[in-house]
């Protein structure tokens, strides 16, 4: 029987109401509550935690780092910055 | 859109700008067999020797002077426990699975830190493996932190942050022995006289006899060279250790005022060779005690490895 080795779960961590959760790592475990439980011994012993989810490692769709042009901005899209807009306010604040 | 297969030359010399210029290599990234190679034997050794470290300070636990001490300690071995598991998922994302390290660990074929081949047979040992060993492991794993792999280089951000509450547990504990009896301070004088020089081999052999060192620092998997680290780690301690009195075991240590650094001998790395291949004075001890662990949990693994909806019985 395998027993060292056990499915991979990815651990999203809170550290408090209102902060977005953050991948902190994994655990090894065969099922939600022992990965649940995994992850508090592993990321919560001593950082502060309001929340924890653990999720497959394989149910975590990814895109590829060798596919640079999926994330490549060939067009010029000033449009969707703040820099593209310069228009001046007049200033009342000058008088 | 060029999509004809990328030659090696090409691959590599990607590779390498991308390290040059300061970023991370993750997982999926193509790397050249050797770096891949190089991580899988550091991070799984790196892995072994907490599962290993955490033998000569755990023995200690039921002999704890004191109820806060003994729960200290029991912390820093769960810290240790929890290390090695960070460090074998890091090993994973390189194509080696926890299991078979886990394998070749039981089997006598991995090898692990040197320091742990060592004998705790006083508390005060539990104090010097805190400030030395600790002290000195800090020092690497803060350059591993600035290494190129990215999950060895974060695992050790937060390995760093924990290993910080070793040392001051262990300067702590050997500080409040040194200003105690005069038996209490020789007790931590002489733990210093025994981990002084296995924690200097602890950082590796010297930059001389390190065949890979040239490429190891290219692909920034070494940011800085063993005697680097080693002459790092001796200018931080030995001033910490002379502020209480404790001196360390070498009539050659001195301040060099022209180079700003601790002149000091260098240790016997044909000691730190042998053991590290097996013959060190408790190698066998802390091998038969890891299988002994590892069959006694097997029960309580086998009882973990079996998922929720199959121990339940299904509704009807």
């Amino acid at each position: 029987m395998n027993d060292t080795q056990l499915p991979i779960w990815e651990v999203f961590h809170q550290e408090k109401r209102g902060a977005s959760h953050v991948h902190v790592g994994a655990v090894h475990a065969s099922d939600e509550e022992m990965a649940l439980q995994m992850a508090k011994e592993q990321f919560a012993r001593r950082q502060e935690c309001v929340s924890l989810w653990v999720v497959r490692e394989e149910h975590v769709v990814k895109t590829n780092y060798d596919v640079p042009f999926f994330f490549a901005r060939n067009t010029d899209k000033e449009y969707r910055e703040v820099y593209g807009f310069p228009a001046p306010l007049k200033g009342k604040h000058r008088e | 859109m060029d999509v004809r297969e990328r030659t090696y030359e090409e691959k590599i010399t990607e590779f390498e700008a991308r390290i040059a210029r300061g970023e991370k290599i993750e997982p999926g990234d193509w790397m050249p067999d050797e770096y891949r190679k190089q991580l899988i034997r550091m991070i799984g050794q790196h892995a072994h020797s907490e599962i290993v470290g955490m033998l000569p300070e755990g023995k200690w636990i039921p002999h704890a002077p004191g109820f806060r001490r003994k729960l200290t300690l029991i912390a820093k071995v769960q810290d240790e426990a929890g290390h090695g598991q960070l460090l074998y998922r890091a090993a994973e994302t390189l194509g080696k699975s926890r299991e078979e390290m886990l394998e070749e660990l039981l089997e006598g074929k991995a090898k692990y830190s040197n320091v742990f081949n060592y004998p705790t047979p006083t508390w005060a040992d539990v104090g010097m493996i805190g400030w030395l060993v600790d002290g000195a492991a800090v020092v690497n794993q803060r350059m591993i932190a600035k290494s190129s792999y990215g999950p060895y280089a974060r695992a050790m951000k937060r390995i760093c942050f924990e290993e910080s509450f070793h040392i001051k547990q262990g300067q702590d504990l050997l500080i409040k022995m040194v200003y105690g009896t005069e038996e209490q301070k020789q007790m931590a004088q002489d733990a210093l006289n025994r981990w002084w020089h296995p924690t200097l081999m602890m950082l590796g052999m010297p930059d001389s006899d390190s065949p890979h060192l040239e490429k190891l620092k290219r692909w920034g998997v070494k940011v800085k060279t063993n005697d680097e680290l080693r002459q790092e780690f001796i200018d931080l301690v030995v001033p910490q250790l002379k502020s209480v009195g404790l001196n360390p075991p070498d009539d050659n240590l001195y301040y060099d005022e022209k180079t700003g650094h601790w002149h000091f001998t260098e240790p016997d790395y044909n000691e730190l060779k042998r053991v590290i291949k097996g013959d060190g004075p408790c190698n066998k001890e802390r091998m038969e005690a890891r299988r002994k662990a590892h069959e006694e949990g097997r029960w309580v693994r086998q009882a973990l490895a079996v998922a929720k909806h199959k121990r339940e019985a299904p509704a009807v």
